[in-house]
């Protein structure tokens, strides 16, 4: 009797109420399922997002000058750009120069002014050299006289710009800006504007190439779709090698297939298309790095492809075609609507894969065949102009999140599909 | 593709029109695979056929590229350091890949949406970006120029592919197994290894093998993680692409490739199984 007056109002047996006894046991589940993501979720934390945080953080991340020359920057915060600075921050500037000379930083200062403005390098290196002669003030004069780039005001916002800590000044170099001494946003001196035209460039090559993959890889995924799929699964696998096989391998058989005594040119010329003088160069330059990425992400074209077109049902053609409609109209006005979310898909697939390409470009792009990605590569290892290459990072992620937000809203991630 | 009788003899032209497009983009898609398969047999140190390979004289052939591969101590550490990287990237990639799947596919997971977004984070994010982020930390860490930091790195950027396919399988998994081995007095590590494993280990492998392929042909973080001591395979072709590309190289490719012909043969009947096992297909 007491049982069932408890289930009545909802009460188990150990005189708890169900609902609580519901929550909790939910949460617990939830707790679990939780405590399973969690050992993953803070590798990927720490190997993964961590680095990468540490990378954007970095794009505004400027500590050298103020560290280097921490007197002279104090000494410019009150300058209000107008005039020439007073002496404070010339003798400022004139003692941390030595001192920087004398425990050889000078150069770390000296690449890093010269990043923002052309042939500070050479002005701090001279300067250092002949204030070793100077002993006393006023340094203003003797400054000048050294070099009359001291007496210019940019100069000296230069510093004062480059000494904050914090600071936008790789992000406006990545899309070829920066401030003039006035603290205004302009536009770079044409001989150092190049980012603009890589941006633009990486854009173009990416189109170029999904435009590419979807013309070759339509055709071929219709032919997979509507085969028997005994026959649709052989030749899935000329898909499916190419996409397993490493990219360094299908790089370098581009390279012999395309160099001016590779495979192609030798058949052309023994054809005798070509002159044995007219060889084609077709690599190491744009049309190499077009060639190379098409086939290398046809793959990612065709298999999203092939599983929206799988689904089709071919009897929706024929309907059309019983009531009147010519085979043509028929495929473009019934079937290729259908195929639309696999397109969509494909296309913002090899977009993105694209537009972040590193290892094509840098192999067989040669000096016009490069990209965004490679300049970054190229601000890591060779200039060393972190800063820069973080901020372009920076930029080139936030793009690649957008395009990926616009694909999971498309697409959804929970249907993307490997293999 | 059977053709309906309707179709005039336009239709017959269009079709085989369609077909031989097809074949040349086939072509386009295989052929420089297969190109480098013979051209690696070259007796002579150059990178197309000679007339003598045309003809077929046995004496245009040659092992000696193979040979090159064997007798270089560069490329045999490159090897090594390649499998340990791959296998310890692999292992730890697929157990901590497959744990997570196991909770995510849970239907009480909280936050699910978010910590998928961050979970197959490094497979969205450009590799030039993860390898630069990667390379200042790891530096600061002391992991840069190891193969443990190389082992993390791969392991992070193999997870999401594991996450994925176990994912992807546990879709069709029946839960009511589970509470019927529950039921049947089995304790949870029990129904996992004798119940659920069994089950999804088809794609824990195929997760798997795309985390070993992904550590085996990665190259931009090696490039920037590894030194001299840790290179591997792909970063040593692309010191020879760069440097001095020999016939060497071609040599390893046409390994690779049968390498990839391997793998691909595997996650196929892995597959096929899996479909099989699922009831998605006959068997």
């Amino acid at each position: 009797m007491a049982i069932a007056d408890a289930t009545v109002q909802g009460i188990t047996v150990d005189g708890v109420p169900l609902k609580d006894k519901l929550r909790r046991a939910t949460r617990t589940s939830r707790v679990r399922a939780f405590l399973l993501v969690t050992p993953l979720l803070l590798f990927i934390t720490v190997s993964f997002v961590l680095p990468i945080a540490d990378m954007l953080f970095r794009s505004v991340d400027n500590p050298r000058i103020s560290s280097l020359l921490p007197e002279t920057v104090a000494a410019l915060e009150q300058w209000d750009g107008k005039k020439l600075p007073d002496e404070a921050a010339f003798a400022a500037l004139a003692k941390e120069l030595k001192l920087r000379r004398e425990d050889r930083n000078l150069g770390k200062a000296a690449t890093r002014l010269n990043y923002e403005r052309g042939g500070m390098r050479s002005l701090i290196t001279k300067s250092a050299r002949k204030l070793k002669r100077v002993e006393r003030g006023p340094y203003k004069e003797a400054m000048v006289e050294i070099d009359e780039k001291w007496g210019q005001r940019e100069t000296w916002a230069a510093i004062k710009l480059i000494g904050k800590r914090y600071t936008l000044v790789h992000y406006l170099a990545g899309v070829d800006r920066r401030f003039d001494a006035d603290g205004n946003v302009v536009t770079q001196p044409e001989v150092r504007r190049i980012y603009i035209t890589i941006w633009g460039r990486t854009l173009w090559v990416s189109l170029l190439v999904t435009a590419f993959c979807l013309l070759l890889g339509y055709p071929i995924a219709y032919l997979l779709a509507t085969l028997p799929l005994r026959q649709s699964n052989l030749l899935m696998i000329m898909v499916l090698l190419p996409f397993w096989t490493s990219l360094l391998v299908r790089t370098t058989t581009w390279i012999v297939l395309l160099q001016s005594n590779g495979v192609i040119n030798d058949i052309l010329v023994w054809v005798g298309i070509l002159s044995d003088e007219g060889r084609i160069r077709m690599i190491y330059n744009m049309t190499g790095t077009l060639i190379a990425m098409t086939q290398i992400l046809l793959p990612f074209m065709v298999l999203p492809l092939y599983s929206v077109m799988k689904t089709i049902s071919p009897s929706s053609m024929r309907a059309a075609q019983s009531l009147g409609a010519n085979p043509f109209t028929a495929f473009v006005r019934i079937y290729m609507p259908q195929t639309v979310p696999g397109v969509g898909a494909g296309s913002l697939l090899v977009f993105i894969v694209s537009v972040g390409y590193y290892i094509t470009p840098a192999l067989v792009g040669g000096s016009t065949g490069q990209l965004i990605s490679n300049f970054i590569a190229y601000h890591m290892k060779s200039s060393l102009n972190w800063g820069l290459a973080a901020a372009l990072g920076a930029i080139l992620l936030a793009g690649v999140l957008a395009i990926y937000w616009l694909y999971d809203r498309v697409v959804g991630i929970d249907n993307m599909k490997l293999g | 593709m059977a053709l309906p009788p309707y179709i005039g003899p336009l239709g017959h032209a269009w079709h085989y029109l369609f077909l031989t497009i097809c074949a040349a983009v086939f072509l386009f898609l295989i052929a420089p695979i297969l190109v480098i398969v013979p051209l690696s047999f070259n007796a002579e140190p150059y990178f197309t056929f000679s007339q003598d390979m045309l003809a077929l004289k046995p004496d245009a052939y040659s092992l000696r590229w193979y040979q090159d591969i064997i007798d270089n101590r560069q490329w045999l550490q490159s090897a090594k350091n390649s499998i340990i990287i791959a296998v310890f990237a692999t292992s730890l990639a697929t157990i901590l890949g497959t744990v997570a799947a196991l909770g995510l596919s849970r239907s009480y997971m909280p936050f699910r949406r978010v910590t998928m977004a961050v979970l197959i984070s490094p497979m969205i994010v450009p590799i030039i970006i993860s390898a630069a982020g990667m390379f200042f930390f790891y530096s600061k860490l002391g992991l840069a120029q190891t193969l443990p930091g190389l082992i993390l790195a791969h392991t992070a950027l193999g997870t999401p592919f594991v996450v994925i396919t176990v994912t992807a399988t546990l879709v069709g998994f029946d839960q009511t197994l589970v509470r019927a081995a529950a039921g049947l007095g089995a304790p949870p590590s029990r129904t996992f290894f004798k119940i659920t494993m069994p089950l999804i280990l088809p794609g824990v492998i195929s997760g798997g093998l795309f985390a070993f392929i992904t550590s085996f042909d990665e190259v931009v973080v090696v490039f920037f993680l590894a030194g001299f001591e840790q290179r591997t395979i792909p970063r040593q072709m692309w010191a020879g692409i760069r440097e001095q590309i020999s016939p060497t190289i071609l040599a390893v490719a046409t390994l690779l490739v049968f390498f990839s012909i391997m793998l691909l043969t595997a996650i196929e009947l892995l597959r096929r199984r899996n479909e099989r096992m699922r009831g998605l297909s006959p068997g």
